[in-house]
């Protein structure tokens, strides 16, 4: 369903991905490891077209045939911040994109989604007073709106409390279920290995690793991501 | 956005205070001066609230056409600035004994096509100062040159709206026609905004994306 | 191999605009015939044409670089439109010192807000915004996109503000600081100097075009050996 074939990507002199293949294909979750600076936003960034390649081939199918546009409406992608308008309130938040992402901005519709995340009763709440956690929570919600069919996720537990985080892992593993593809960016090695079913590692703006987790036991895994990491 | 627009009326009368009751010729110069002020003041601030927490990248990803976003800017700046420059005029009118009554379509449609142009090439403009090292400050200074047409322009059309009597003009109140006189400042002001607006949007996605 | 080749032709060019420009100025300053009324002062059109046309054709090109950069996104043209946008800048400049030199001792004022004057002016200013605009991006991507999107937006604006200022000069005259027709014993002088200074701009385009190319061969040569860790 995604595929990217010999994606590069700089800034100036600065190289971010190096002739970067990954193919992911309908219903895989990948979890997507790699020290700080090592390519993982920026991967995510042009998959989610936000960033175009400077090289390099990005296929999102069966999708490609139609607009741009509709590829976007396809995704959900969720970043290290928030895209919350910090003085609007929660709900205000969600109707406007609702509105935007062309999903359902009925009142109930909306609190049910703030339910589904935990922040239910805050919805009259300016995002301004929410916590960092609370703040996600919501991004989180705001994500999903439009139920997409590809989620691009980079570190979407920052910020969460353990409930959260079990909240959050929960969902993941519903949409998990339900057949959506996910591409995530994380940190926590046992978490991101417990998630997906698919283990990919950036080292280098280059894929270094890339696994089903069957091949793999968790302290395997790990000792190989210390060893690339360094 | 209001305020500074009246502060630069009060500051004009001071520094052209000499021509007392003769400063009529130079009001529309001073009101555009005041317009364009504050208008680029609310552009800077247009895309504030989304660089504040990426919301940028929230609006990029809509399903719909990137030239949207700069549509509902545009829009968004221009009924800002038209209001504030209805205000400003007003205000403008006190302060300088004016009065105006027959005028008022005529100022009315100058405006708001002088103020469209503004905010067609202003929101551009704004995108990209808004991602740079020099954020506020750059605005004033890429904008300026190029929204020269349509100061000029406006204030022309102002002017012979206003001084009708010195163009020995006998055709403003009651005529349902344009004044000859205005026609071709309103025809430039109109393709500047119309080719502006074009390029704006056909480019305004790019400006955005890295 | 490429680069000996165009080093000849720069070399080439350089001789070519030695003796050009030498004989530009001899007819310009000599050959030429004295105005009647302005006196020698008047040879300064022999520059002040050529610069001016030299300009706007630099702009010109810009505009087309940064056209051909929104589709391409090539750097090759990112390169061409910087290049031609300095080298314009610079031929302006020559053209708004020139201009009130003779205007001074002419028309008894430095500067009158003439359409052409104005307009130069303003056109100057915008390109040199453009330039503004370039140092404020890091990104070099970033950057040729978004000064190409600027250099669309000028030059689209040139006719414009030079319409507008036409328009507003009929309406508030003021002493016309345009030549009329030119005597035919001065034209010799002026396609002298207009060939000489042709030479110039494209010798001027290919240096410092061809220092941007470098410039972006040494990025990609900085980021092909970052891969050696």
């Amino acid at each position: 369903m995604i595929q990217v074939r010999a994606l590069s990507k700089h800034f100036g002199r600065f190289s971010a991905l190096r002739n970067l293949d990954l193919s992911v294909s309908a219903g895989e979750f990948v979890s997507l490891f790699g020290r700080n600076g090592a390519g993982k936003t920026t991967l995510l960034r042009i998959i989610a077209g936000l960033s175009s390649p400077s090289a390099g081939k990005l296929n999102v199918q069966p999708l490609q045939s139609r607009s741009p546009g509709f590829v976007r409406g396809s995704i959900g992608y969720l970043s290290h911040e928030t895209s919350l308008y910090m003085d609007l309130t929660a709900l205000e938040n969600l109707r406007f994109f609702a509105h935007m992402m062309d999903a359902s901005a009925e009142e109930s519709d909306l609190k049910q989604r703030m339910e589904q995340v935990g922040l239910a009763g805050r919805e009259r709440e300016p995002v301004r007073n929410f916590s960092r956690g609370m703040q996600q929570r919501l991004a989180i919600a705001r994500a999903f709106l439009h139920d997409p069919e590809i989620l691009l996720l980079d570190e979407p537990f920052t910020g969460l409390d353990p409930s959260g985080a079990d909240f959050f892992k929960n969902f993941l593993a519903g949409l998990h279920a339900a057949g959506k593809t996910c591409i995530m960016t994380i940190h926590d090695t046992y978490l991101g290995y417990e998630i997906a079913n698919r283990l990919v590692v950036i080292e280098n703006g280059t894929v270094a690793l890339d696994v089903p987790k069957s091949y793999l036991s968790y302290e395997q895994f790990r000792e190989k991501l210390q060893r690339l990491s360094g | 956005m209001l305020f500074f627009g009246i502060v630069v009326l009060v500051i004009f009368n001071f520094s052209l205070g000499s021509l007392h009751d003769t400063i009529r010729p130079a009001v529309p110069g001073i009101l555009w001066v005041a317009f364009a002020f504050s208008g680029t003041l609310g552009l800077n601030r247009l895309f504030a609230a989304e660089k504040e927490n990426g919301c940028l990248q929230g609006l990029l990803m809509i399903p719909a056409d990137r030239g949207a976003i700069y549509l509902g800017k545009m829009l968004a700046s221009f009924f800002f600035m038209l209001i504030a420059e209805a205000v400003i005029f007003i205000i403008g009118l006190v302060l300088f004994n004016l009065t105006v009554w027959a005028e008022i379509p005529y100022l009315v449609l100058v405006f708001v096509i002088g103020t469209l142009g503004f905010t067609a090439v202003g929101t551009l403009l704004s995108a990209i100062s808004v991602n740079t090292k020099l954020r506020e400050v750059l605005l004033p200074l890429i904008l300026f040159p190029v929204i020269l047409p349509i100061l000029i322009n406006a204030v022309e059309a102002t002017d012979i709206i206003l001084n009708a009597s010195d163009y020995g003009a006998t055709n403003l109140p009651g005529t349902s026609s344009l004044p000859e006189g205005l026609k071709l400042p309103l025809t430039i002001m109109s393709s500047f905004t119309v080719i502006f607006g074009t390029i704006s949007y056909l480019l305004f996605e790019r400006v955005l994306e890295e | 191999m490429k680069v000996l080749l165009q080093h000849r032709v720069d070399i080439l060019l350089f001789i070519l605009l030695f003796a050009g420009m030498s004989f530009a100025l001899y007819m310009a300053l000599i050959g030429a015939p004295t105005e009647k009324t302005m006196g020698d002062i008047q040879r300064i059109f022999y520059f002040h044409v050529p610069a001016a046309i030299t300009g706007l054709t630099a702009f010109a090109l810009n505009f087309v670089a940064s056209l051909m950069y929104v589709f391409r996104k090539n750097r090759w043209w990112d390169s061409l439109a910087l290049s031609s946008a300095e080298i314009g800048i610079l031929f302006f400049c020559m053209l708004l010192i020139t201009g009130p030199i003779w205007a001074k001792p002419v028309w008894f004022v430095w500067w009158t807000w003439s359409p052409r004057l104005t307009s130069s002016l303003v056109l100057c200013l915008l390109y040199a915004v453009y330039l503004l605009i370039r140092k404020s991006f890091e990104d070099p991507d970033r950057k040729a996109m978004v000064a190409a999107v600027f250099g669309i937006v000028a030059f689209a604006d040139a006719p414009l503000v030079w319409f507008s200022i036409r328009w507003w000069r009929d309406i508030h005259p003021s002493p016309m600081l345009e030549t009329g027709n030119l005597d035919p014993s001065m034209r010799p002088a002026l396609y002298t100097c207009m060939a000489a200074f042709l030479v110039l701009f494209l010798y001027l385009l290919r240096r410092r075009f061809y220092l941007e190319i470098m410039r972006n061969k040494i990025e990609r040569m900085i980021r092909r050996t970052d891969t050696i860790r």
